[in-house]
């Protein structure tokens, strides 16, 4: 396979809260063949704080980190945090429209930012310059018990004009993805419904209720797990999920894995070279349904095999 | 040469913001000015009069009338010059209004603008040739495109005022998409009832030629002499032979044919007739779904056909009609429930459009009437309607609204109580839209006498849970948000411009809005026709449109095709282009440039090749006239010298 260089902007929650969606991305895009430069003395994307303050302020923000980027000489960042994301999408297209507005964030920053980076995110270059074929070879395991809940968020293709990815309503990216590594996907009427985002501290009972729904849809949608392209939702779902039980008399015990971590257990990654153990809901349970991808399709040929007879059988009956 | 000016004050139009008498003064400095004069209206009966008189009194072989545009008034005018024996294209026209008085607030600048106006229009004049139209004889036979309700209308009335009718319809029966409707608004009268014996007249009549199954390939010539080739779609079926008596499909083994006429609600089979009132009531294949096409084998049909009907050779086949004038009546499409993922549409069976509901509720539909819902065939006892899905969303490039949809979900609910008396209805709506005789009468008929909830409000999402389909959206008159656990939700789908309508109008060369509807000659004035002579509209492929609206234009479009063919022969128009034989080179570069095809190669007797105009195709654009490179070949009426002169009085004087 041939060589992909990437710049990789971490941002700050995958230094910490969420180190394990860092390591699994790492690990993943590894895995096939892509190698990830982190640029040097990368700051705050600006994100919610900054552009609820300050629209110039959160460009600039945003834009330092972009001009860094230019001035490697790359055209392309991507980033797994939809947060920087879309911070990094805001910026960049207003100082492209608006003459004005680029003048009045360069005249903050040391160096001007001049307009020539893309940001994308992990999962759509995983979706567009690596494409489902290679994804799909790297894989030895199989998890014949597990379904997953696909679920996006709010913000990783909203609003579209400006996130410029998969489709707003009904996004199918991560859910291909995963069919491509040989998990099974169940149709999740919730995939962009809001998990209650920052809202965790200031509107705890709020968060909790929207989390809730989205939990209990994907319940009653058949799947075991969830899996999420961003922290916060993560953070919502799987460490606020006791504080969901309290709150709403539930008794939810669902894991919430990181769309990487799936891809990365069924590359052969532990769980805790994943840093799945890092989570609040263990996953212990379904991990252990693992095995080598060879039996699924020794299984699988077997099936084809009895069913074969009978096909035949009605083809004739029609004939 | 003696040319007369007449300045028009268009009430105060005109004259609020220029100084007509200043601007007479000038004109009677210009040289070749006889007279020139002001008037309150120049357009009014006496001030053409006064236009005659000044003729006479003055001999004056010139007239320049400074008003509004000529595409107001320059038809009248030439005819009043021509009145008194001058030659029309005697006459010019200086914009003062549209130009000028309009669209400046500063008197004086106005008034030097408009004396230059009149200044360009005098030289213009001055060069101005008598031009001669043409005779030719007009082809009294008339091609109506669509035989949906509105082109049926115009077929018929047509055909009764005598003409020969030409009616091409694509899909493989008439009625269009009245024929798939159960009641219609505001008298909730049987839909087929009132349009099947419509249909059964466009078949009989003798004066009605109906090509079923077909459509446009291509259109050559003008107005009064048109040749149309028509392609016949193959249908795999001799329908010469077949009587439509359906044993061929009750033994079709392909199960699975997408039904085109339910719009999907239940599948067909690859055999068919879309349904029981069809006219022509003929069996065709889809041989998209054939097992004989796509597996090369089966030929249960033609086993069955107890007259031998089928023929799996059958190949298009295109046929030629000569009309002198066209009816387009090709109506319009349906937005595809999965451009509307926010609604679940596409994406859950229980999520269907108005149009499929429509089929659910008619008692020949593919449920016989009963209303089930498509994924269990249970009876909805709790349906959601959701108005404008698709309409007046900028979004998704509709910005317009969809005319007719408010008030067929009141009767779709109306009808739903009848149905099932102890069912619930609810509609989630932006505004009703009601504003037709009887119509608004209608839609509280619904809320008030049949318990039909209206929500004021936009959904937001629509997803299942268990067996029920989950609405949640807003209340906007109680401020809250409301979640209705719904059997089966109906979409009131965004009308659209039909999918080939781009196409169809570039064969016509008409003109289409950004979102494919035909655009009329003039919104009020002139709705049914183009701007293309010969060529009308009717119905809906104009724009959202309901039945009783599609009818009067059909009929509107019949009455203006018969007044054109009144007369035995039309005038051509003059101003065309005309090569100088003396002149061309015989480059071919005009031949390669004109859009219309009207220029070709002639030779001369001296064996010269040169390049020769036909008459009637040239549509007078002048874009030969910019690309020959020896000014051989020169538009009537605006000639090279003719707009010099123009842009001389302009800038040398
Ligand atoms: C769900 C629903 C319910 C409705 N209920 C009512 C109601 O109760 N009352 C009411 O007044 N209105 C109702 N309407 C509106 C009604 O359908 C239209 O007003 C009417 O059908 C318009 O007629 P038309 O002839 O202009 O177009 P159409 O009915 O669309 O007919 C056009 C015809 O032209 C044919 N055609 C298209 N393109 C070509 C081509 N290129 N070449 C040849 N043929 C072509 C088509 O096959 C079709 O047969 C309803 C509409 C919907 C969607
Ligand atoms: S094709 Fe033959 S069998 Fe089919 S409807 Fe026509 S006549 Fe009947
Ligand atoms: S005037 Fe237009 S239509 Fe006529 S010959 Fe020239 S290019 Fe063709």
């Amino acid at each position: 396979m041939s060589e992909k260089e990437y710049i990789y902007f971490p941002g700050c929650s995958l230094e910490a809260s969420a180190i394990e969606y860092d390591m699994s991305v790492r690990k993943v895009l590894a895995a096939l063949g892509v190698k990830l430069i982190e640029p040097d003395d990368w700051s705050c994307c600006g994100s919610t704080p900054a552009h609820s303050v300050d629209h110039v302020f959160a460009a600039a923000v945003a834009a330092r980190n972009l001009a860094i980027v230019e001035k490697m000489g790359a055209s392309t960042v991507i980033t797994a945090c939809p947060a920087c994301l879309s911070a990094f999408k805001k910026a960049h297209l207003r100082m492209k429209k608006e003459e004005g507005f680029k003048k009045e964030v360069n005249a903050i920053l040391d160096e001007p930012y001049n307009c020539g980076v893309t940001a994308k995110s992990v999962l759509q270059i995983l979706v567009e310059d690596i494409g489902p074929k290679p994804v799909a070879e790297k894989v030895t395991l199989d998890f014949p018990d597990l379904k997953v809940a696909p679920y996006y968020g709010c913000i990783i293709n909203r609003p579209p004009e400006i996130m410029e990815f998969d489709d707003p309503e009904n996004p199918m990216a991560m859910d291909n993805l995963m069919t491509s590594v040989g998990v099974k996907v169940c149709d999740f009427a919730f995939k962009v419904e809001c998990c209650g985002a920052a809202f965790g501290v200031a509107k705890r009972k709020m968060v909790n209720e929207l989390s809730s729904k989205v939990l209990s849809m994907a319940l009653d949608a058949g799947a075991n797990c969830l899996v999420v392209t961003c922290q916060l939702c993560h953070q919502n779902l799987d460490l606020r999920q006791g504080q969901i039980n309290n709150t709403m008399g539930s008794s939810f015990n669902i894991p919430v894995l990181f769309f990487t971590q799936v891809m990365g257990l069924t590359y052969g990654y532990s769980p805790q070279e994943l840093g799945i153990d890092k989570h609040n809901i263990q996953a212990e349970g379904l991990l252990k349904t693992r095995r080598p991808v060879e039996e699924r399709i020794k299984e699988e040929q077997e099936k084809a095999k009895a069913k074969k007879p009978k096909a035949k059988k009605a083809e004739e009956e029609e004939s | 040469m003696r040319v007369g000016v007449f300045i028009c004050h268009c009430g105060n139009n005109i004259a609020g913001t220029v100084e007509v008498a200043k601007v007479a003064e000038a004109a009677r400095m210009m040289p070749g000015v006889a007279f020139a004069t002001t008037y309150m209206y120049t357009c009014s009966e006496p001030g053409q009069e006064e236009i005659k008189e000044a003729i006479k009194r003055e001999k004056l072989d010139r007239v320049v009338v400074a008003a509004c545009s000529p595409r107001m008034h320059e038809v009248t005018f030439r005819r009043t010059v021509e009145k008194t024996g001058l030659n029309r294209y005697f006459f010019e026209m200086a914009n003062i209004r549209e130009h000028c008085s309009w669209i400046g607030e500063d008197k004086e600048l106005n008034t030097n603008k408009a004396i230059e106006a009149i200044k360009l229009a005098v030289e213009k004049a001055k060069q101005n040739k008598p031009l001669f139209p043409a005779k030719f004889k007009i082809n009294k036979r008339v091609l109506v495109i669509g035989g949906g309700v509105a082109g049926m209308q115009a077929a018929l009335d047509c055909a009764d005022g005598g003409l020969d009718v030409v009616l091409v319809e694509k899909s493989p029966s008439v009625g269009g998409m009245m024929a798939r409707l159960d009641k219609t608004f505001p008298t909730v009268d049987c839909s087929i009832c009132i349009l099947g014996p419509k249909m059964v007249d466009v078949s009989q009549h003798e004066k009605i030629n109906l090509y079923a199954y077909s459509e446009i390939e291509e259109i050559k010539g003008y107005v009064g002499n048109y040749q149309i080739k028509i392609r016949k779609k193959a249908t795999y079926v001799d329908w010469s032979k077949c009587t439509g008596c359906g044993a061929c499909i009750e033994k079709c083994p392909s199960r699975n044919a997408f039904d085109y006429f339910n719009f999907g609600v239940a599948p067909a089979r690859a055999i068919n007739i879309p349904f029981p009132q069809a006219i022509p009531k003929k069996a065709k294949i889809d041989a998209q779904f054939c097992r004989q096409f796509i597996k090369g084998k089966c030929g249960v049909c033609a086993k069955f056909c107890p007259v031998g009907a089928i023929n799996y050779e059958m190949k298009d086949e295109i046929v030629t009609e000569d009309v002198g004038a066209i009816i387009v009546a090709s109506g319009y499409g349906l937005i595809d429930l999965d451009k509307l993922p926010e609604y679940g549409g596409g994406r859950y069976p229980d999520v269907i459009s108005g149009i499929q509901y429509e089929r659910i509720l008619n008692a020949s539909g593919p449920t016989s009437g009963h209303i089930e819902r498509p994924s269990d065939h249970a009876e909805p006892k709790t349906i959601v309607f959701v108005s404008c899905a698709g309409s007046r969303d900028k979004s998704i490039g509709i910005p317009y609204c969809s005319n007719f949809c408010c008030m067929y979900i009141a009767k779709q609910a109306i009808l739903t109580k009848d149905h099932i008396p102890d069912s619930r209805s609810y509609v989630f709506y932006m505004d009703i839209r009601s504003p037709g005789k009887g119509y608004d009468e209608f839609t509280r008929r619904a809320q008030e006498e049949y318990g039909v909830q209206y929500i004021r409000g936009r959904v937001s999402r629509i997803y299942p849970k268990g067996k029920k389909m989950i609405v949640k959206g807003a209340d906007t008159l109680l401020g809250t948000q409301v979640e209705i656990e719904a059997d089966l939700v109906v979409l009131a789908t965004a009308v659209t411009a039909t999918t080939d309508a781009r196409t169809l109008a570039e064969k016509l060369h008409i003109s289409y809005d950004p979102h494919g509807f035909y655009v009329e000659s003039h919104p009020k004035l002139r709705p049914v026709e183009t701007n293309t002579s010969g060529v009308f509209l009717a119905g809906a492929c104009q724009g959202p449109k309901d039945i009783p609206a599609s009818v009067g234009q059909g009929s509107a479009a019949a009455a203006k095709v018969l007044s054109i063919f009144s007369k035995d022969t039309l005038e051509s128009d003059p101003q065309i282009a005309r090569v100088n034989t003396n002149i061309c080179v015989g480059c071919r570069k005009c031949i390669g440039t004109c859009p219309f095809g009207a220029i070709e190669e002639q030779q001369l007797r001296d064996g010269r090749i040169i390049a020769n105009v036909i008459e009637t195709v040239c549509a007078g654009c002048g874009i030969c006239n910019s690309t020959c490179p020896c000014g051989a070949i020169q538009l009537q009426h605006f000639t090279d010298n003719q707009l010099l002169a123009e842009v001389n009085a302009l800038c040398l004087t």
